[in-house]
């Protein structure tokens, strides 16, 4: 099985260094781009069917295929590595262990639309990632892999790393962009999307730290290669990652398309001792439930959607018999409410007002219509009712949790209170 | 007369240091207008001064030729842009859901009546403040907190005092 991504990554888990990655065959694919056009480049992406690998799992080589190319400079490339959907720990590895591995992939990107300034949105808790990047960029530099006229072939790109200050809607990229300039980071209308206007009102291409990974293998090895090393059409490999009540929880890079099923028994051992699998976010906090019934779903983009929820980050959050599912979405739901920006009323009321009917609940204060009340808001700040992807994102999680647990809702309405709670206080008096 | 007052104003203010300068100076390098480095410009003020204080602000939004409303209204956007003083260190702790499943409140608690804190208050001695934390993206190795640089993972309550003895 080929895990082209994490194959060097180092036992002791410090950085490769530059010597070390060039050792591998790093950088490589830079000298086949410079003999190749950018549309070339763009072609053989496209080809390769690389989809983002942030979340929304869109087709990158289409993404790039906005960007104007006739236009004078600057054209700026942007790295989304502001890791911070809840569940989601894959882009710090790729981060700390092959920092160059990243560079690569965003000189091959900034080739392809003929960017010639980037940035590294780097979250601000990744101080170890923060290190590995600031001197690798600096190595590259010096190796004339960055700069002016890479590889005597004419093609500019300066590189800088950016640390955010903290907030959960700098991962929205046009929010990102705002915070780069130096704004409050909310969300921009579309259109004008960034590939025509982004930082700065330039042409502008945000991608995914596992995305921008992904670019040196495919210029490497080819398209057909690429496809080839997944079980289903959506290309490549995945890093996967499985936390929660499991054995062993963890984060492989896998062909894509393996099954909800492999992964947690297979891979993170199945669950804890005692415990029995009763539901799973199957890419990070914005994303719907999948229960025991989709067991063998494959986890790719289309496997997910077609169970209802979204394959995201690839990062599952595994929901045990003996954890509470209302207290489970109160905590996603007030992290929501906390990230959230304010800038569209559904958003910065409905978030609020959800977290405390939650709570209420939880406390054992629930009315009967609050379930009602819950359904309603999925709604209403469901796509199209706000201004951005995060509403929704957090109505997910809610309005699968209604369907597949209502009756554990209906219960604490019921009994006044959490009987997880309960069990557990009767469980301990015993003892 | 309103002049006097004006020009005291201005004398009451402090400078930023030439490291300071020299550090916003850096980061206003690579972008193409002087606001634009304006979260750089925070995040330097706070790295030398611990946290953004009414004068620091001021000093800084007059340096990139910002109101301090404006800057003030960037400050307080982010989580990590301090405007309160804060302890010689701050403890972030992850209580975002994977840490949750694993037992995020239990060490809530026991930090919470170790230093005898809530979340956004500091110690009497002014070594630690708790905050709060979105996901620290370490959800294999839940529970998990930060201290300054430092990452703790797969947190047992036990190993708390053991911790906190290494900040002084």
């Amino acid at each position: 099985m080929e895990k082209p991504l994490t194959q060097h990554i180092r036992k002791d888990g410090r950085p490769l260094s530059l010597k070390e990655y060039e050792q591998v065959g790093g950088y490589q694919s830079l000298r086949k781009i410079v003999k190749m056009s950018p549309q070339e480049v763009q072609n053989l992406v496209k080809e390769s069917n690389l989809k983002g690998r942030g979340g929304a799992g869109f087709s990158t080589g289409l993404k790039w295929s906005f960007v104007p190319m006739n236009v004078p400079k600057p054209k700026y490339l942007v790295a989304n590595a502001d890791e911070m959907e809840p569940g989601t720990f894959k882009d710090r590895i790729l981060l700390e262990s092959t920092p160059h591995q990243l560079i690569e992939g965003m000189i091959i990107a900034a080739y392809a639309i003929q960017a010639d300034e980037s940035f590294v949105f780097l979250r601000w808790a990744y101080k170890t990632a923060a290190e590995a990047i600031t001197l690798a960029i600096y190595e590259a530099q010096e190796a004339g892999y960055l700069g002016k006229n890479i590889l005597g072939s004419g093609f500019d790109l300066h590189m800088h790393l950016h640390t955010g200050v903290g907030r959960y809607m700098c991962g929205e990229e046009t929010a990102l962009l705002n915070s780069l300039e130096g704004k409050r980071a909310t969300p921009r209308a579309k259109p004008p999307f960034p590939q025509v206007s982004g930082l700065f009102g330039r042409p502008t291409i945000v991608n995914n730290v596992e995305t921008f990974c992904c670019l040196p293998h495919i210029v490497n090895n080819g398209a057909d290669w690429f496809k080839k090393l997944s079980l289903t059409k959506d290309a490549g490999t995945k890093l996967y990652g499985v936390s929660g009540k499991v054995k062993k929880p963890g984060a492989w890079e896998l062909p894509m398309g393996v099954t909800l099923r492999e992964l947690i028994e297979d891979h993170a051992g199945g669950m804890q001792d005692g415990l029995k699998f009763r539901g799973a976010l199957p890419g990070g906090a914005s994303t719907d439930f999948l229960v025991e019934e989709h067991l063998d779903v494959k986890m790719d983009f289309e496997g997910v959607a077609a169970a209802g929820s979204r394959l995201g980050t690839g990062t599952v959050v595994v929901l045990d018999d003996k954890t509470c599912p209302v207290g489970f979405v109160k905590n996603l739901e007030h992290f929501f409410a906390q990230e959230s920006c304010g800038f569209c009323t559904p958003c910065r009321e409905g978030l609020p007002w959800i977290e405390k009917i939650l709570a209420s609940i939880d406390n054992g204060d629930g009315r009967p219509e609050d379930i009602k009340l819950l359904e309603d808001h999925t709604k209403l700040l469901g796509p199209g009712n706000t201004f951005c992807a995060l509403a929704p994102g957090a109505m997910e999680p809610l309005q699968s949790a209604l369907k597949y647990f209502k009756e554990d809702f209906e219960r604490h309405i019921r009994e006044k209170g959490c009987h997880y709670e309960m069990e557990m206080a009767t469980k301990a008096l015993s003892q | 007369m309103k002049v006097d007052t004006i020009m005291n104003k201005d004398q009451e203010l402090k400078m930023l240091t030439t490291q300071e300068i020299k550090e916003i100076e850096k980061a206003i390098s690579i972008v193409p207008y002087k606001k634009a480095a304006c979260v750089e410009a925070l995040k330097v003020v706070q790295e030398h001064r611990s946290y953004v204080s009414d004068e620091s602000l001021k000093e800084v939004a007059s340096y990139m030729d910002m109101s301090a409303e404006e800057l003030d209204s960037v400050a307080t956007f982010y989580n990590l842009i301090f405007r309160k003083p804060v302890g010689r260190h701050i403890i972030l702790l992850c209580d975002s859901i994977s840490c949750w499943v694993m037992g995020y409140e239990n060490i809530k608690e026991q930090l919470t009546h170790k230093l005898n804190i809530g979340y956004g208050e500091t110690t009497a001695d002014g070594r630690f403040t708790l905050l709060p934390n979105p996901c620290l993206g370490t959800c294999d190795c839940a529970p998990a907190l930060m201290i300054g640089k430092d990452l703790y993972r797969n947190l047992k309550v036990e190993e708390l005092d053991e911790i906190l003895k290494k900040y002084e």
